[in-house]
């Protein structure tokens, strides 16, 4: 039976990589019609926007991985445009063109990525406010920006990115607000000693935005979207008191979190992590999982940047490898492990520089919307609170609708435990079912 | 040892646990409730919400009736209506051997007071435009109705509570023993003791039924549940079909709820697993019901672990080996509904001795001599 690998970014096409050359075939899946994954997504067809201008200083490893997938494309079994709706022991189920389809597996590598992390405040639900990811989307495949006079709020550095992204790309950036204190400062002190590309580059676009005189306020209380049907402003607080900016459209987002939901369907154990302040999937240094036959790599198991999930995606691919008895590069497997402990150093430098800002999400207002499926409140949740996050859930309908909790999960745990009294992690968290994203209710058993 | 003792002691805080602590409260008895898990986190806290009487065995209609006159009264009862709407349950035949069995039942509603109102082909597609060529009739019991399963059992324990009875969360009974005096029960590090016993563990009943010495051929079931996103709310009553292989609701938010098929469980960690065949072919079967649902997305799905018997048919009544223990379980996937009542009936047999509904076929030992005969062919 085959290994099938979930993911075709980074981390996946590093996989698909190492195992196509230890003579296996995988089949590669992903529901983007193409490979590269999240930060390297490839823009549709006849969409005409240099490299340089979509890829930004990590160009070269986006052409790079790109070369290497197109060359990989005759030895595995690509299914793009493919999601996987559902996982059983050794069989994953897709779906694609309205027809669900079971594809069996002796092992799978789930590379499923990450989405963005956000905050709810008092207008995020209106017309014009987008995750940094999705306003980044919109750039990188649609080639337009969010807005006339976009705003860019939240932490970490996609926060900067976007903006510099934006602003390069002759867009009017608003401001950058940065929730963090001395936000552009732990640029520096935070991971330079160790010389970690992404805090040269951090510092780069910090430089590059207050030369093009874009507004950066750092360490700032956002207190609400303003705008009737649609953004005409955002009003957040400092130490000197309220301000307020107009702007048509703002980006928001506060790191990232792992995109877990197919690890919890196949019953991998997850564990708290008091760092990035959420539940992952628990997987050993070489990706291998409680679970026969699964394998977890790259952001999808815990935020480590695109250099970490190449690198992950290779060794995990080797433990497969190895696992099917086949003869292992032992050497390329320590260099592997080596580069790992590197980024970690730096990684972890990164997570303290911009710590998620818990107490943001735990103090916002009651009339805030939490939940934006289900239009429930932050008081709604409150008054309801009971020990544990599923039983909340239960009672008020938090993370029942469309999303299932992806997006208000983590603030939701939040809100939940600073309303107990009790630390984050002792509420639990969500659990998954079965489908991970909607699928239409004319999909057709198939094969 | 340190024992708390009360008059009766309940295992399993589901909706039949939880509405017995509730009336045994009401009527001063001093109750204590031992819940695994939270209260109704089973069965109980995962359904369908269906509040259905139409298409039940005749055996539990009087029961059945019971309930429904109590969850008209629940607002008053525990402080919550708990989302329960009379919509109207309407059962779709889907061919001339089904609506015959539609129409053999309506002298089972006549003899039971249940209102029914048969629907031709004619006019329940004038009725109901939106229903699909499949369905050629209907019974329409205008009584029934739906609820919110997740705010049942919490709401019941609430209000038991407040009239002293004892909700214990997070104890998983371990042991059972009826020690000559009265019952001794462990969960964790606590004894409790009782003279009397309710076993409403739910599929788990089985178990307590077994520490003394009643063997019951009760199994796991796990009904598969799907959701939808909200659509334009178009569908007012609980749909169900003769055979019982879909079912499905709209609530006032536009979620359409729909089920059919089963799931898979492991009744050893209670949980449960959702199967995709039987969910893709819910997914049909739904649509065939109402095509317009065709375009439309599924969310979620679940399931949960209820007790199935053999006849369909629960457990209720007096323990055959055991005085002081009585038992309710093995709700075979439709005790949402009777959970109210379930409690009232409990409280009668504990505090009064007797109870009007009859019970005769609810008996414990009903399959005691298939039960021993399966043993002599494993032995
Ligand atoms: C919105 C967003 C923007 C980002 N922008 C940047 C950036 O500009 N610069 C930067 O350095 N880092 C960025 N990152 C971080 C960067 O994307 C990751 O570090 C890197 O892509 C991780 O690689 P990966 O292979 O682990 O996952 P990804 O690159 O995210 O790839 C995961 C792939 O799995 C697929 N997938 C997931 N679930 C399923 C499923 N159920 N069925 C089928 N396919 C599935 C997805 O379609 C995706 O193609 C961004 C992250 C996000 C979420
Ligand atoms: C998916 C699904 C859909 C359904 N749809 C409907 C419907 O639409 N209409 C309808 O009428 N019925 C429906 N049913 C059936 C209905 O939910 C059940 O019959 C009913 O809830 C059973 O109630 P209960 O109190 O017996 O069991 P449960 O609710 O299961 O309660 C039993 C409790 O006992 C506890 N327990 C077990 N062992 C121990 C122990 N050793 N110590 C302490 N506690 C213990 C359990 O944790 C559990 O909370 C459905 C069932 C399922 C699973």
């Amino acid at each position: 039976m085959t290994v099938a690998v979930v993911g075709a970014g980074p981390a996946g096409t590093r996989a698909a990589e190492v195992l196509v050359q230890a003579g296996l075939r995988p089949v590669v899946i992903d529901e983007a019609p193409d490979n590269g994954g999240r930060i390297y997504q490839r823009p549709p067809a006849g969409f005409r926007r240099s490299d340089g201008d979509l890829y930004g200083t990590e160009a070269h490893k986006a052409q790079a991985l790109h070369r290497r997938f197109d060359q990989l494309r005759g030895a595995i079994d690509l299914r793009a445009s493919t999601l996987v709706w559902d996982v059983r022991p050794q069989q994953l189920l897709t779906l694609r063109d309205g027809r669900s389809e079971t594809i069996g597996f002796e092992q799978a590598i789930l590379c499923t990525g990450a989405m963005d992390r956000v905050i709810p405040l008092p207008g995020w639900t209106l017309p014009g406010v987008y995750t940094l990811g999705g306003a980044q989307v919109a750039l990188k495949t649609q080639g337009c920006a969010i807005g006339q006079a976009v705003a860019f709020l939240g932490t970490g550095p996609l926060l900067w990115l976007v903006a510099y992204q934006y602003a390069k790309a002759g867009a009017r950036v608003a401001a950058v607000l940065d929730t963090t204190d001395f936000a552009t400062k732990a640029w520096r002190t935070g991971g330079l000693l160790r010389g970690g590309r992404t805090f040269l580059n951090g510092l780069r676009y910090v430089g590059w935005l207050r030369w093009r005189g874009v507004r950066i306020v750092e360490g700032v209380v956002p207190e609400a979207i303003e705008g009737d049907g649609e953004v005409t402003g955002l009003r957040y607080r400092t130490r000197h008191g309220t301000h307020h900016i107009a702007c048509d459209a703002v980006g928001i987002g506060w790191g990232l979190k792992p995109e877990t939901q197919l690890a919890d369907l196949a019953g991998v154990s997850f564990a708290f992590d008091p760092v990035q302040r959420g539940w992952l999937p628990v997987r050993n240094e070489a990706g291998r999982t409680d679970i026969r036959g699964i394998y977890l790599a790259g952001d999808g198991v815990r935020i480590g940047g695109a250099d970490v999930a190449e690198l992950a995606g290779a060794r995990v691919a080797w433990a497969v490898v190895e696992d099917r008895g086949l003869p292992v590069d032992h050497a390329a497997v320590a260099r592997l492990d080596r580069a790992l402990q590197r980024q970690a150093k730096f990684r972890q430098a990164l997570d303290r520089a911009f710590p998620y800002p818990h107490r943001l999400a735990a103090g916002m207002a009651d009339d805030t919307i939490l939940c934006r499926c289900e239009a429930i409140t932050a008081g709604a949740m409150r008054a309801a609170a009971t020990a544990e996050v599923n039983r909340t859930k239960a009672l008020t309908r938090i993370g029942m609708g469309r999303c299932q909790g992806r997006v208000c999960g983590p603030a939701a745990a939040e809100v939940l435990a600073a309303a107990l009294g009790c630390p984050v992690e002792q509420v639990g968290r969500l659990r998954g079912q079965p489908p991970v994203k909607p699928i239409p209710m004319r999909t057709a058993a198939a094969g | 040892m340190n024992e708390r003792r009360s008059d009766v002691l309940i295992v399993g805080g589901g909706g039949a646990g939880c509405s017995a602590a509730l009336h045994l409260a009401q009527r001063g008895a001093r109750v204590t409730l031992l819940e695994r898990g939270l209260v109704g986190s089973q069965a109980t806290g995962v359904n369908y919400g269906g509040v259905r009487q139409q298409g039940r065995h005749p055996a539990e209609l009087p029961i059945a009736r019971r309930a429904r006159a109590l969850w008209g009264r629940l607002a008053a009862l525990v402080g919550s209506d708990c989302e329960f709407e009379v919509t109207g349950h309407l059962k779709l035949a889907r061919s001339e051997v089904e609506e015959a069995e539609l129409v053999a039942y309506l002298d089972v509603a006549k003899a039971h007071d249940l209102p029914l109102r048969m629907i031709g082909r004619n006019a329940i597609h004038r009725e109901y435009p939106w229903l699909g060529p499949v369905v050629v009739a209907g019974s329409l019991a205008p009584d029934d109705g739906a609820a919110n399963p997740r705010l049942l059992a919490p709401a019941l324990a609430r209000a038991a509570s407040i009239l002293g009875a004892d909700i214990l969360e997070n104890r998983e009974v371990t042991t059972l023993a009826h020690d000559g005096t009265g019952f001794v029960v462990t969960a964790g590090h606590e004894t409790f003791a009782a003279p009397v016993l309710l076993n409403t563990a739910g599929f788990w009943g089985g178990k307590v039924a077994a520490a003394f010495g009643e063997l019951v051929p009760v199994a796991p079931m796990s009904p598969i549940m799907l959701v939808t996103e909200p659509l334009p709310w178009f569908i007012a009553p609980n749909l169900g079909v003769v055979g019982g292989n879909v079912y499905l609701r709209q609530i006032r938010r536009g979620n359409v709820i729909f089920g059919g098929g089963r799931g898979e469980n492991d009744p050893v960690t209670a949980r449960s697993r959702v199967l995709p065949e039987p969910a893709l072919r819910s997914m049909h079967l739904a649509i065939e019901l109402v095509p317009a649902l065709a375009d439309a997305q599924v969310i979620r799905s679940w399931t949960g672990i209820d007790g199935a018997m053999p006849d369909g048919i629960p457990v209720i009544g007096a323990s055959t080996t055991t005085p002081g223990l009585l038992h309710a379980f093995g709700f075979s996937g439709h005790g949402f509904q009777l959970g109210p009542a379930i409690g009232a009936i409990l409280a009668e047999l504990v505090l009064d001795g007797h109870t009007d509904v009859p019970l005769e076929p609810f008996r414990i030992d009903r399959f005691a001599a298939t039960i021993d005969a399966n043993k002599g062919d494993n032995a």
